[in-house]
Parts: structure tokens; C-alpha cells; sequence
């Protein structure tokens, strides 16, 4: 059986901006933001059929500025944040906005991409995350969790902790810390964990990373030097509370245990340049993505720091002997970290990965010339893991 | 009756009929007498002659049967038979009747005269009862009278005969007192005598009585004086010993000692008869020697040199207990297994002792350097345990001593491994320390070269002399150096296995633990460091290795039972160890040029840079260290292959709309018509160009090292580029500064296509990243460069 090929498809612009329609769930929906200081930049809602290997795509004009970063709420399909640059005056800030995308394109209209084109729609403001008094907004994400009311966006050395009220359309700040030190400190990214309540966030700043409790805006952790050079990206482990997944310029993908912070859990090199992201799969926590300024992406098979380090557990209602007496063969196979696959479609820096909400098999990248790959897991693996 | 029935028909046949009849029916007559006598007596006719039963023996009819009934019968005749039946049986049953009253007769009379007879017997018997009855009587009284006498005359004699016997336990028991008094001065005689033996045997006799009656005054007065003079027949028995056994042997003493034995024996046998066991005095005297080895090894360290000591013990102890075992097995041959098995435990455990003193003796020289007077020593304790051990095979001595000799050498061995290690990290420290020196002084590491052959040289004759040193342990006139260990183990396992390839081994480990180390920021090792170790393990790849190991082997004739590491694994680790410190140097080094590149972009302010005038300080530095770092890697490696390069190369005006091709790259960038073309032409142009692997493996050579140095700043270069917004100015600025790398930085590369696709992409990068894209004329821009 051979795996579908990737799908590829092209922006005209730079762009470095990708994330997964997050409060979608059937559809595989991406949205990804360009870069470009001489047009107006865009947001791609780019649709993935399944069945038929067609994208759809839609395209919103969003005239405030070039996107740096781009979440989506987990509650509304509708509404999405970025981070953009605005030029005036040779100065360049970056701003964050919460945004509302027209109704009809929530969930995906299928209009030819010809069509939509030439009448480019915009995107509505909901608010700004106002920015004056911190500096430039590095990343905007969303509580994992909740119901879209609250978020936290990292400018320079300021963790800030807003409320969306009113339908989002105001946003307060409700707590923020900053973080001393000497010289320039800047946070880098940032995520917020699943777990606890979805009460922690961790953020990058230079070679460090550290965890937040977002109720008493206090440090509740910090892994000094986690990688050589500058922290890129990192990401929470969806089934193992205390795991997460970093990555950084020097080449290296790490597994942290944020109760021993002192040795990384498991260290990979596989890159031959800067890692700039790192994602866990939502549901099968072994698969990790990563891509890198090197052009590749990278699909490994963690599994023996995984939540299902065995395989996948039979349930007991339907073990008959036959059965328990293969899962007992399965876990006496040697479970194997290894790297499954490297995707080499891309010919420019990989500035960002991301698993689709509706498909865990399915994943996107997307590189600095407007290339977006979207490729799947190879079956076999998939069917070694479900099965 | 069956009888009857055979003789006729009738049953009235009877014996009685016909007394004329022939001969042949007289045992049939008898058996019927005496078949009725037994009816009489009531036995069955059955039962007594065995025979079938005939007619019911019930039947009422039966003139014979118990159970005949007359009236049955006659009731029976009379109906059953005719007149003239019946009148045949009247007469024949009269007739019968008549035969037995005649039978009956007969009988009476014959019987008669043997009843007289037995009458008369009875009568005669009960006579002369009578007359014995009478005898009896009067035996019985003379008995009595007998018996009466007797124990009169007991009676009297009773007295008499207790007196007697206690005169005569008093007689023998003053003769035994007689011998306890004269006790003393016979011994005493006895030895002035030197009649030893007869001492020996009168003490023995009286021994066990004076320990009894030790209570009393006069016997503990005489045992006393026994003890005295038995202590000094002892002392004289030991000394005549100790002349026989002279303590300090030679190749005299033993004939002496041969001519002494019988003498020897002697003294022991009576020794051993007074209860003092020989092997429990040649233990004393044993342990005295091994005390005053002990002594020698002292508290103090000045004791004397390991060669005196095990002179002495090889002397002393060895000598004294061959001695022992000879005169034993002498003396005691006749003891069978038992004696030479206690004779074993008694040498195993002293030897065991003196091998205990010995091994801490040989534990204090482990430090020590100097392994000829170990092996000498060595040799000599182990040459002198040969004698004991042929002697006493059974005790293990020799094998004891071979195994501490072989643990000696194991250690030997360890130790020159640990100092080799150790020569091995002073060298680095020296390194180290001739690194940062001349830093100070000004100069840029003059004597890489020098240091890497002074590292190597001396490692080299570190390895040369503990080769030297262990190989004594192999030498022909060492005495162990036949042993099997010594041939085989020894020299593969231990020396080539152990000591070289242990310190292979060991070296590149230490060597890669540098790449390990957690400063990967390159502030903990030194890059110099590096680069000389890489070059250092690459030495040892191509030559160094092959050369030691075929001096171990020509050394050693190692033999070829043990499986050894081929030189071949060896190599291949060394050289992944210089790969690996080698890229480590890349990574370092271009790490270094990569941070001052990144301050340099994300640091200043792009938008409101002023026009450019002059090349940024930091490319200049840039080209400086990468031309330092040239110099450096040119020391240690060669400078490898590089593309053929166009002659013009050098005079490339860099810019990026100097050629068709970069302008039919970024032309269209102004051309809001066709955003498009952009990626499709970048993207084409990217098809016919190979990724460039940026932290790749480096090869062997100057060249390679430098490509991957700057294949790493100017990626870094390029990333930075991109995250940053420019203006006019400044993207002219990076126009200039990448004319500037590229002017300098191509000779240092093997394919410096690669630098200039890097550098146009910077450009390029820089030119997206500016919103108002204006380049600077490319022969401003090389005036500028060639200024700088």
C-alpha cells in the first residue's frame, strides 16, 4: 500500500505564519498568514479534502501588517490572532489583534479558488491586544481549553495574561510579570499546557525555558541553558502532564521532565540547521514533528517517552486468547525511538509545522518561499499504532 | 462293601463261608476282621482304609454298616426275596454267625498268654521299685551329713584366707611405691647415662600414676622432680635436634643433615613420645622467621629493598620449611596418606602466611617505578618455592606462588596502564597550558605543529618504556616466564589487549568527551585543543596505532589462541574520534563567527541606518578570524581539494543585480503584475542547486573544515537576515557587507558557488525583507569594499 503522496501547494508570498483551525474538528483546515511589506498580506483558509486530495483555499486580506504569528481560538472557528509587524515612521512594532473572520468562510465555502481571489474578502477586528507600554508581540495562544476567553501574548520581556469580553471584542489585561534580568530579555515563544487546569504556561527566552502559573502570574519552573543557543519553539506533551518539547538553534530536538529540570529526558539531532518548531501529535503523543531552517521536516516516533510506551493497550472486554496472546507478543517487541520519515519537499527554511485539529494522521509545514506540504503519517505506522 | 461286591454277587459272601477257599482270599478275610474291630471302635471303613465309600454307609440294610437295623433288614427280606432266597440267607447268615464265634475264639486264646505275661512283668517291676527307694533314702542323708561337714571346714578357713590377701596387695603395691621413690634418681641415672629411651619409657609408666595421687605431699614431691629432669632430658633431646637441624641451610648443612637424620629421628621419635609434636615445634620455629619478616616490613617505609626481602623469606622461611617436609616425609613415610595430608595442611597454612607478608610486601613496590628489581624479586621468590613445592605437591605452593606472580603482573600492568593515562592528560595540560600562553604574548599559536609533535612523541615513548618495563616480566632467565600465563595470556591479554589497546581505547574517549563536554557555547575546550587532538587521533589512525601494535607483537609473539582487537577496529575508531573532534570544531569555531554575525544584524537598527560608507567592523572581523582559523587548521592539515576555480573569480564584482540571472530573479519584485514569478523563478533556480547541508561532517582537510566553518556563519547570517526589516540604507549596508565576505571569503572554500549562493540569498533575503528596495550601484559598492 503505498502512501498518498503530499500535497503541496504555493503562496505568493513569504510566510511563516501556520496554524490549524483549532476549534474545527471535521474539516482539515489550515490557516496561514504571509509576509510581505510591499502588498497586502493574507490569511490562506486552505481546506484539505480527504477523499479527493484537492485543497480548497479562500483568501483574506489582512491589511494591518505582515504576519509573524498566527493562533485560532479553540472555542470559535471564527476567530484568530496575530502578530504582525506595522511599519511607520522607520520604526517597526509588532502588534497582536484578535480577529473575526466573514461567516460564510468559518466553516469553509467552496468557492473556486478563482472566484475567491478576485474578490478578496477582509478580515473584521475584534480588538487589539494593546501593546504601547510592553514592546513587540512575539506570540499570541490561546487557553488550550476554555471558551476562548482567555489568552496570553509575549511582548519582549512581558508575559501578558488578557480577558476577551464583550463577544471579544474588548480585551483587558488581567495580570501580566515581566521578566529581569540583565541585558535584553525576550521571550521567543511561548505555550500554554493542557494540563493543570490549563494553568501553566511555559515560554523560551534565549537559552531558557520556563514555566508560568497563569493564577499567580509567578515562575514555577525554569530549565537554564535547555539548549545551547536560542530556544525556538516548544510544546506540551497533550498526555503526559509533565512532558514537553523543545528545540532551538542548536540543531537539537528536547524531551523535558519539568519535575527534573536539571537533564533533559531524551535529546535528538537529527537536523543539520536550526530547529524552529516542534509539535506533539494531539492524540498519539510518540509523533513528533519538527521543522528546521535545513528545508526538511521530520516525523519521529518518540514512543519510549510517549504515554503508550507498549503500544497501543487492548482493551480488557475484548482480549480473547488469541488476542492477549498477541499484545503480549507486541510488548515484547523492542518499541524503538526512531525517526519515521523526512520530508524533503521544501526548498526554503521550514518556518513552521502543525498537526490538523480534525486529522491526526495529517500534518502541514509550511516554508519561507509560501510552500505549504500537507503530508500524512505513513500507514503502516498508523496501523501499527492503532491496531 | 466294595469288598464283598467284588468277591460275589450276594452280599452274603462273607470270609466265614469258605475257610477251604483259596489262598488269594485270606488278605480279603484279614481286611475284613479288621474292618469290623474298626467299626467296633468306631472308626469309618472309609476313613481308615482310604477307599472309595461304598454303600450308603446309612443304609438300615447293611449287615456291616453301624447303623443296621434288624427289623429294616428282615422287612426287606421278606418282601423283597422268594422262599427259597430267604431260607439261603437263613443258612448262610447262621453259617456266619458260627464263623465269627469261632473267630472270636481264637482270638481270645491267642491274646491270653501275652496278658500273663505283662502281669507277671508289672508285678517284678514293683518290686524292685521297692528295693531302690531304700538307696535313695540313705544317699539322701549321707548328702546331708556331707554338706554339714563342709561348711564347717569354710567356716573355719575364712579367716585365715582374708589375711592372706591383704598381705599380698600390700606386698605389690609397696614394690610400685619402692619404683616412684626411686623414680628421680633413676631418670637421672638415665640421662647421665644418655639411656634416653629407658628414661622415656620409665616416665611414661609413671606418669599417669603421679598425676593421680598428685594431692599428696611426698607423690608431688616426686613428680616434681620428674618434671625437672624430664624438662631437661627435653632440653637436651631439642638440643641434640637443633645440632642436627642447623637453622641457616646450605648445600653442607644438607649433607650434614643427611648424615644427622637417623640422630634426628631418633630425638624426634622420643620428642614425639614425651607428647611434643614434631610438626608443632617446626611451627615455632617457622613462625619465628615469619615474625621477623614481618618485622622487616614495618610500620616504617625505609624497609629494605624488595629484593633483601625476599631474599630473606626465600632463605628463611622457604629453606626452614623444605627442611621440615624432607625430615618429615623421612621420618613419617611409614604415617601413609594421612601424615603427608597433615604434613600439606601444616605447609599450606604457613605458606599461606608468608604469602600474605609477601603480598604486602610486593603491594608496597606496586607504586614504585622500577620493575626490574620487582621482576628480580619476583624471579627469586619464585625460583625458591620450586623446592617446597616438588616436595609438597599436595600443599600448592608453587601454584600459590605463580598465581601471586601473575597477580603482580596484572597489576603491573594496570599500573603502566594508569600511567599511561596519566601521561596522556598531562600532555593535554601541557597543551593547554602552551595554548593560552602565547595568547598573552602576542602571537597566534606558533607551535601547533610543534606541540602536536611533542604530544605525540612523547606519548609515543611513554608507551615504549612501559613496554619495556612489563616486557622484563617476559624475559628468558626469569624463572616464571615459561609459565603457560606468562606464553599466552600474558602477552595478548594482558599487554597487548590490556595495556595498548586499553590506552586506545582510553585515549579516544578522553578525546571525544571533549566533544561531549557541556560548554558547548566552546568556552570549556579550547578549539585549538580540538583541532591538535583531531590531528593527533587522524596520526593515530594512519600510522601511530599499526606501528605500536606491531611492536607489541614483535615484543611479545603474541600467540594467536586469544581472539585480539585487529588493528583495523582500532583505526576505525580513532578516526571516528578525529571526525568527531573535528566537526566539533567546526561547530565551535563557526559558532564564534556565527554569534558575532547575529549581534551584529539583530542589534542595529536596519530602518533608519544611514547610507553605507564603509564595511561594518564586524565583517572585517569576520574575514580576520576566518583567515586566523585558516592559518590554525593549515597548520595540522593539508589543504585539501578544491573546485577548479574561473580565473576571474577573485575580481567577481558581487552584487545583486550585477548579473541576468539575479536580475531576472528580483526584477519582478517591483513589478506588482506578476508576484508570482518570484518564487517560481526563485524556486527553479533552487531546483539546479544542491542543498547545502549546514552542520555536515567534515572531511580531512583544511579546506573542508573552512567550507563547513562558513557554511555555518553565513546560514546564521541568512536566518538573522530574515527576522530583521530594512531600509533602503539598510539593505545596501548588507549589499556591501556581503560583497566584502564574498570578496575574502571565497579562497578559503572548496566550492565557492556555495558562498556565493549563501551570499545571494542573503541578499536576496534582505532585499524581500526591505520595503523599499533602492540597490546601490555595484561599482559604488566594490569602492567601498576595496576601501575597507
Amino acid at each position: 500500500m503505498e502512501d498518498d503522496a503530499p500535497v503541496i501547494y504555493g503562496l505568493e508570498f513569504q510566510a511563516r505564519a501556520l496554524t490549524p483551525q483549532t476549534a474545527e474538528t471535521d474539516a482539515i483546515r489550515f490557516l496561514v498568514g504571509t509576509q510581505s511589506l510591499k502588498y497586502d498580506n493574507q490569511i490562506h483558509i486552505i481546506d484539505f479534502d480527504d477523499e479527493n486530495n484537492i485543497i480548497n483555499k479562500n483568501v483574506l486580506l489582512h491589511q494591518a501588517g505582515e504576519i509573524w504569528h498566527i493562533s485560532a481560538s479553540p472555542a470559535d472557528r471564527g476567530v484568530l490572532a496575530t502578530c504582525y509587524n506595522r511599519t511607520s515612521d522607520s520604526k517597526v512594532l509588532t502588534c497582536a489583534a484578535v480577529w473575526r473572520m466573514p461567516k460564510e468562510l468559518e466553516s469553509g465555502s467552496h468557492e473556486s479558488p478563482d472566484d475567491s481571489s478576485s474578490t478578496a474578502q477582509t478580515l473584521e477586528l475584534l480588538c487589539h491586544l494593546d501593546n504601547t507600554a510592553h514592546g513587540n508581540m512575539a506570540c499570541v495562544v490561546w487557553e488550550p481549553m476554555g471558551d476562548g476567553k482567555k489568552i496570553i501574548s509575549l511582548a519582549d520581556n512581558h508575559i501578558l495574561l488578557w480577558d476577551l469580553q464583550e463577544s471579544s471584542s474588548q480585551a483587558v489585561l488581567a495580570s501580566s510579570a515581566s521578566l529581569e534580568g540583565k541585558g535584553q530579555l525576550k521571550f521567543t515563544s511561548g505555550r500554554w499546557s493542557p494540563h493543570h487546569n490549563c494553568t501553566q504556561v511555559a515560554t523560551a527566552n534565549d537559552t531558557t525555558l520556563r514555566g508560568w502559573d497563569t493564577r499567580s502570574m509567578s515562575q514555577i519552573y525554569c530549565i537554564e541553558n535547555a539548549h545551547g543557543q536560542l530556544v525556538r519553539d516548544l510544546d506540551f506533551n497533550p498526555n503526559k502532564q509533565y512532558y514537553l518539547a523543545s528545540c532551538g538553534d542548536d540543531c537539537k530536538v528536547k524531551f523535558w521532565d519539568t519535575r527534573n529540570v536539571t537533564e533533559p529526558v531524551k535529546t535528538l539531532e537529527e537536523h543539520s540547521h536550526w530547529v524552529w518548531n516542534v509539535r506533539y501529535n494531539h492524540s498519539h503523543d510518540q509523533l513528533v514533528l519538527t521543522g528546521s531552517s535545513d528545508s526538511r521536516v521530520i516525523l519521529s516516533n518518540m514512543v519510549s517517552i510517549s504515554s503508550e510506551p507498549f503500544g497501543h493497550l487492548v482493551d480488557d472486554d475484548d482480549i480473547s486468547d488469541q488476542e492477549d496472546h498477541r499484545s503480549e507478543e507486541k510488548s515484547k517487541e523492542p518499541l524503538q525511538d526512531n525517526v519515521i520519515a523526512t520530508y524533503e519537499e521544501h526548498e526554503d527554511s521550514v518556518y513552521a509545522v502543525d498537526w490538523s485539529s480534525a486529522d491526526p494522521w495529517l500534518f502541514a509545514s509550511l516554508s519561507y518561499d509560501g510552500r505549504l506540504v500537507i503530508n500524512r503519517v505513513p500507514r503502516a505506522l498508523k496501523y501499527h499504532i492503532l491496531l | 462293601m466294595a469288598a464283598a461286591a467284588a468277591a460275589g454277587p450276594s452280599p452274603g459272601s462273607g470270609p466265614g463261608d469258605s475257610p477251604e477257599g483259596p489262598e488269594g482270599e485270606a488278605p480279603e478275610r484279614r481286611r475284613k476282621a479288621h474292618g469290623m474291630l474298626k467299626l467296633y471302635y468306631g472308626l469309618s471303613e472309609g476313613e481308615a482304609a482310604g477307599r472309595p465309600a461304598g454303600p450308603d454307609p446309612l443304609d438300615p440294610t447293611d449287615l456291616n454298616g453301624a447303623h443296621f437295623d434288624p427289623e429294616v433288614y428282615l422287612d426287606k427280606l421278606r418282601r423283597e426275596c422268594p422262599l427259597a432266597q430267604l431260607m439261603d440267607s437263613e443258612t448262610d447268615m447262621v453259617r456266619q454267625i458260627r464263623a465269627l464265634d469261632s473267630d472270636m475264639q481264637t482270638l481270645v486264646y491267642e491274646n491270653y498268654n501275652k496278658f500273663i505275661s505283662a502281669t507277671d512283668t508289672i508285678r517284678k517291676m514293683k518290686n524292685d521299685f521297692r528295693k531302690m527307694e531304700d538307696e535313695m533314702d540313705r544317699l539322701a542323708t549321707n548328702m546331708a551329713v556331707i554338706t554339714d561337714f563342709s561348711a564347717r571346714i569354710s567356716a573355719t578357713l575364712q579367716d585365715r584366707h582374708e589375711r592372706i590377701t591383704k598381705l599380698a596387695g600390700v606386698h605389690a603395691l609397696l614394690r610400685k611405691l619402692q619404683f616412684l621413690f626411686e623414680l628421680p634418681s633413676r631418670l637421672t641415672k638415665c640421662v647421665e647415662l644418655g639411656a634416653y629411651g629407658q628414661a622415656v619409657r620409665y616416665q611414661g609408666r609413671a606418669q599417669a600414676v603421679l598425676q593421680q595421687y598428685q594431692h599428696l605431699p611426698s607423690f608431688r614431691a616426686i613428680q616434681d622432680d620428674c618434671q625437672v629432669i624430664t624438662a631437661r632430658l627435653a632440653q637436651q633431646l631439642r638440643q641434640r635436634f637443633r645440632c642436627a637441624l642447623p637453622p641457616a641451610p646450605s648445600p653442607i648443612c644438607a649433607r650434614l643433615l643427611a648424615v644427622a637424620l637417623p640422630c634426628v629421628c631418633f630425638c624426634v621419635e622420643l620428642l614425639l613420645a614425651l607428647g611434643e609434636p614434631f610438626l608443632a615445634h617446626a611451627r615455632g620455629r617457622l613462625e619465628k622467621e615469619l615474625r621477623s619478616l614481618e618485622a622487616e616490613l614495618g610500620p616504617s617505609p625505609p624497609a629494605p629493598d624488595v629484593l633483601e626481602f625476599t631474599d630473606h623469606g626465600g632463605s628463611g622461611f622457604v629453606g626452614g620449611l623444605c627442611q621440615v617436609a624432607a625430615a618429615y616425609q623421612e621420618l613419617f613415610a611409614a604415617q601413609g596418606p594421612a601424615g603427608a595430608e597433615k604434613l600439606a595442611a601444616f605447609a599450606r597454612e604457613l605458606g599461606s602466611r608468608y604469602f600474605a607478608l609477601v603480598e604486602r610486601r610486593l603491594a608496597q613496590e606496586q607504586g614504585g617505578g622500577d620493575n626490574s628489581l620487582l621482576v628480580r624479586a619476583l624471579d627469586r621468590f619464585h625460583r625458591r618455592l620450586r623446592a617446597p613445592g616438588a616436595l609438597l605437591a599436595a600443599a600448592g605452593l608453587a601454584d600459590a606462588a605463580t598465581e601471586i606472580v601473575e597477580r603482580v603482573a596484572r597489576e603491573r600492568l594496570g599500573h603502566h596502564l594508569q600511567g599511561l593515562r596519566a601521561a596522556f592528560l598531562g600532555c593535554l595540560t601541557d597543551v593547554r597550558q602552551a595554548l593560552a600562553a602565547p595568547r598573552v604574548a602576542g602571537k597566534e599559536g606558533p607551535g601547533l605543529a610543534e606541540l602536536l609533535a611533542n604530544v605525540a612523541s612523547s606519548i609515543l615513548s611513554h608507551i615504549k618504556a612501559s613496554l619495556a618495563a612489563v616486557h622484563l616480566f617476559t624475559a628468558k632467565e626469569v624463572s616464571f616466564s615459561n609459565k603457560p600465563y606468562f606464553r599466552g595470556e600474558f602477552c595478548s591479554q594482558g599487554v597487548r589487549e590490556g595495556l595498548i589497546v586499553g590506552f586506545i581505547h582510553s585515549m579516544c574517549q578522553t578525546a571525544q568527551s571533549f566533544c561531549d563536554s557541556p560548554g558547548e557555547k566552546g568556552g570549556a575546550t579550547p578549539p585549538a585543543l580540538l583541532l591538535l587532538l583531531s590531528r593527533l587521533c587522524l596520526d593515530y589512525e594512519t600510522a601511530t596505532i599499526s606501528y605500536i601494535l606491531t611492536l607489541t607483537d614483535e615484543q611479545f609473539l603474541v600467540q594467536d589462541q586469544f581472539p585480539v582487537t585487529p588493528v583495523s577496529t582500532l583505526c576505525a575508531e580513532a578516526r571516528e574520534t578525529a571526525r568527531r573532534l573535528l566537526t566539533h570544531y567546526v561547530k565551535v569555531q563557526g559558532l564564534v563567527i556565527s554569534q558575532m554575525l547575529r549581534k551584529s544584524v539583530e542589534t542595529r537598527d536596519w530602518l533608519s541606518t544611514l547610507e553605507p560608507r564603509n564595511v561594518r567592523a564586524v565583517m572585517k572581523r569576520v574575514v580576520e578570524d576566518t583567515t586566523a582559523i585558516d592559518v590554525q587548521v593549515g597548520l595540522l592539515y593539508e589543504e585539501g581539494v578544491r573546485k577548479a576555480q574561473s580565473s576571474d573569480s577573485s575580481k567577481r564584482t558581487f552584487s545583486v543585480y550585477s548579473s541576468s540571472r539575479q536580475q531576472g530573479r528580483y526584477a519582478p519584485s517591483y513589478t506588482p503584475s506578476a508576484p508570482m514569478d518570484t518564487n517560481l523563478l526563485s524556486n527553479i533556480q533552487k531546483l539546479f542547486s544542491e542543498r547545502i547541508d549546514v552542520f555536515s561532517p567534515v572531511e580531512f582537510n583544511k579546506v573542508s573544515v573552512l567550507t563547513g566553518i562558513i557554511k555555518i556563519s553565513l546560514k546564521t547570517l541568512l536566518e538573522c537576515v530574515r527576522l530583521r526589516t530594512f531600509g533602503r540604507f539598510g539593505l545596501q549596508q548588507v549589499q556591501v557587507d556581503c560583497h566584502f565576505l564574498q570578496l575574502y571569503l571565497w579562497r578559503f572554500v572548496a566550492d565557492e558557488e556555495l558562498v556565493h549562493l549563501l551570499l545571494d540569498e542573503v541578499v536576496a533575503s534582505a532585499a524581500l525583507r526591505c520595503p523599499d528596495p533602492v540597490p546601490m550601484e555595484p561599482s559604488v559598492v566594490e569602492v567601498i569594499c576595496e576601501r575597507g
